[in-house]
């Protein structure tokens, strides 16, 4: 398999007060093919957009490995740090936040094209044309203003801007959290449209997890900074093996009359990260939980083909 | 004819603007019985919460609303101030959003809740801070004793939204108005706070109006439902029906926009909703539907019984869909 991404071990501890650290993502691991969509769900807090800035080199790991495209991100070199940035982008959820409201979308998303070299000055309008026209925008945007934009509309803008250097790979943080279901649909439909036709390969962080199912083609349940289960999109949402994912499953109303499933209810919040619970970090809010998970970690394992799970359920 | 618990006729919203005055929230009319689980749905800037907001008599100070809203048949808009401040909160009650906003940081949630109470109920301090404590304890706060004296800020947000639930329902309302409870919170507290809602309807015999973008929670807990573009109703029926035989193109387009299985590609509306100012003729959804025809140009189709007669469409092609 030809790897793009891959994260080892990966862990970022934040220092709080009392001499504590908050374990934002604690020893996470996998990798991203060319051109594959890797899926990541989690409640709030579980350390999602933590890890998409380590993965794009805006903070530095407390340990572990993270490769990119064959360079190792953390020990990069200029000219390779340079060639991650073309090669990784980012879109979030509030396009509007991302963009400069005084700049014109032609500079905003032109701006890409000159700092990496990508065109000449005055070939940029055109470039910046064809890539409005990639995201299916008209070209009388390139003289307008963000403001003047509907946010589905300014999402395209931001993912137009992502594409001008070309990218490999384009992490997305909730990039379609805060639309409404119909231009969802719309963006989920363009991106895909740029995963055929440009091989692009995407990590899609999201905590919709029917957003998450109809895109990725591996997904990855994160509770408390760990990642719990990790296999193929079809097997983790027909046969769920860990008791958070089933419940995350089991949560989600079903757009589907007749078909209420059986809903486990969780007991109460997710503990804080500064004092994650000993043994099983879910043991508090498990259902199953049994002997050993209030007092041994399980280990995260191949528990079946290409599954991964951490419980102690599964040995 | 029984006499519903609350009636919306011919509900009308508009914002004074210097050019025209144009109506936001268009001739909803609805009415809900006791003990109903209405879903409203439909997408951001449609008029949900204008309309839950000119139930309750709190629309914006620039807002010119008209038509009737009966509540145990006596019209809202036409009462007294003193004589609303009765009613909301005892009667009818709202939950929003985002429980911060509605939440008064310097005063303990226990505080917050009691005076509900001494207000509505004239209990005395001390009745009223065992009720509240009674009350953590049914929206399932643990140890209520001690989280009674907890300011809003020291809670999560599956917890606030537990409290300003706790203060809707202290004086057992007929009527709970919620907007978008649930979108600020994670699925499985979503699923929670559902669950508790759901639970203290069946309790109190109280009706629910619930606004959501969320067409899987209409599906799984509303009974009826109706939708909402661009201030209007364009669909209304039981939950059933709209699910299975959805009847308007917009109903149509959300239920297709909706992910479904890996590699099944989606349908969305094309474009996007436009604002009150450049409405087209006749049919508002026009520009978007992908059954238009001539006839949509002209008139705009009324609300009208599309296979039965609790089954409403705002579409002239609705049995053809
Ligand atoms: N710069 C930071 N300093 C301290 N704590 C942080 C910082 N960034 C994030 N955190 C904490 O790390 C945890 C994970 O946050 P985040 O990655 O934003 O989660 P998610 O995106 O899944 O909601 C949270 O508890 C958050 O408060
Ligand atoms: N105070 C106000 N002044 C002018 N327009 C308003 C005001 N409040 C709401 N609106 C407009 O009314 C429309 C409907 O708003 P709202 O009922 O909040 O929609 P929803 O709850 O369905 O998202 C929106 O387009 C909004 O811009
Ligand atoms: S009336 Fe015409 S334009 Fe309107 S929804 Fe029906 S078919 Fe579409
Ligand atoms: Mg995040
Ligand atoms: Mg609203």
């Amino acid at each position: 398999m030809n790897e793009l991404l891959k994260l080892e071990r990966t862990k970022k501890y934040f220092p709080v007060k009392g001499n504590r650290f908050l374990k934002a993502v604690d020893d996470v691991s996998f990798s991203v093919a060319a051109g594959g969509v890797f899926g990541l769900v989690g409640e709030s807090g579980c350390g999602k957009s933590t890890l998409a800035r380590l993965i794009l080199g805006l903070m530095e790991p407390t340990g572990g490995e993270i490769f990119f495209d064959g360079m190792n991100v953390i020990t990069a070199t200029r000219h390779e740090l340079s060639r991650i940035r073309r090669g990784l982008q980012i879109i979030f959820q509030d396009p509007l936040a991302s963009l400069n409201p005084r700049k014109r979308i032609q500079d905003a998303v032109g701006e890409s094209l000159l700092i990496n070299d990508v065109v000449k000055r005055r070939e940029i309008r055109d470039h910046v044309a064809h890539l409005l026209g990639k995201v299916g925008m008209d070209e009388d945007a390139l003289g307008r203003y963000p403001h003047e934009f509907s946010g589905g509309q300014r999402q395209r803008i931001c993912i137009a801007r992502a594409l001008a250097v070309n990218p490999k790979m384009i992490v997305a943080d909730e990039a379609i959290s805060s639309l409404d279901v119909s231009i969802q649909a719309q963006i989920l439909n363009l991106l895909e449209d740029l995963r055929r036709d440009n091989g692009l390969a995407y990590v899609f962080i999201s905590h919709n997890l029917l957003t998450v199912e109809h895109f990725s083609d591996t997904v990855a349940v994160m509770y408390l900074g760990k990642i719990v289960e990790m296999s193929a999109t079809e097997e983790l949402f027909n046969d769920p093996l860990h008791p958070y994912t089933e419940a995350l499953l089991s949560a989600v109303p079903k757009p589907d009359v007749g078909k209420k499933g059986k809903r486990i209810i969780l007991e109460g919040d997710v503990p804080s990260p500064v004092h994650i619970p000993p043994g099983c970090p879910f043991h508090t809010r498990c259902p199953k939980r049994f002997e050993p998970c209030d007092k041994e970690v399980p280990v995260y394992k191949e528990v079946k083909n290409q599954r991964w799970v951490s419980c102690h359920l599964w040995v | 004819m029984i006499q519903s618990l609350l009636s919306v006729e011919d509900l009308s919203i508009s914002f004074a603007s210097e050019i025209k005055s144009l109506n936001t929230v268009n001739e909803v009319s609805f009415k809900a019985a006791d003990q109903d689980f209405l879903g409203i749905v439909g997408e951001s800037g449609c008029g949900k919460t204008l309309t839950a907001l000119a139930i309750m008599k709190l629309l914006p100070s620039n807002a010119i609303s008209s038509g009737r809203i009966l509540f145990e048949g006596k019209d809202i808009l036409a009462y007294k101030d003193k004589d609303l401040q009765k009613i909301r909160g005892s009667k009818i009650s709202m939950i929003f959003q985002e429980p911060m906003t509605s939440l008064n940081p310097v005063f303990t949630v226990g505080n917050q809740i009691a005076e509900v109470l001494i207000t509505h109920q004239s209990m005395s301090a001390k009745e009223a801070i065992n009720k509240t404590i009674e009350l953590l304890k049914v929206v399932q706060i643990p140890s209520p004793e001690l989280r009674v004296n907890d300011y809003p800020h020291q809670m999560s947000g599956g917890m606030r939204q537990r409290v300003m639930i706790a203060m809707a329902v202290a004086c057992k309302p007929s009527l709970l108005i919620a907007d978008e409870p649930t979108t600020a919170l994670d699925v499985t507290i979503q699923a929670q706070i559902l669950e508790l809602l759901g639970s203290l309807q069946e309790r109190n015999r109280m009706s629910l109006l619930f606004i959501t973008h969320d067409l899987g929670i209409v599906a799984e807990y509303a009974s009826r439902v109706m939708v909402m573009y661009a201030g209007r109703i364009v669909e209304k029926s039981p939950v059933q029906d709209m699910f299975i035989n959805p009847r308007h193109p917009y109903t149509i387009g959300l239920l297709e926009s909706l992910p479904g299985k890996k590699g099944a590609k989606l349908k969305p509306i094309p474009g996007q909703v436009p604002n009150t100012e450049s409405l087209p003729s006749g049919c508002k959804f026009r520009t978007r539907c992908r059954y238009v025809i001539e006839e949509c140009h002209l008139k705009e189709p009324s609300l009208k019984p599309a296979g039965n007669s609790e089954h409403l469409s705002r579409c002239i092609r609705a049995m053809e869909l």
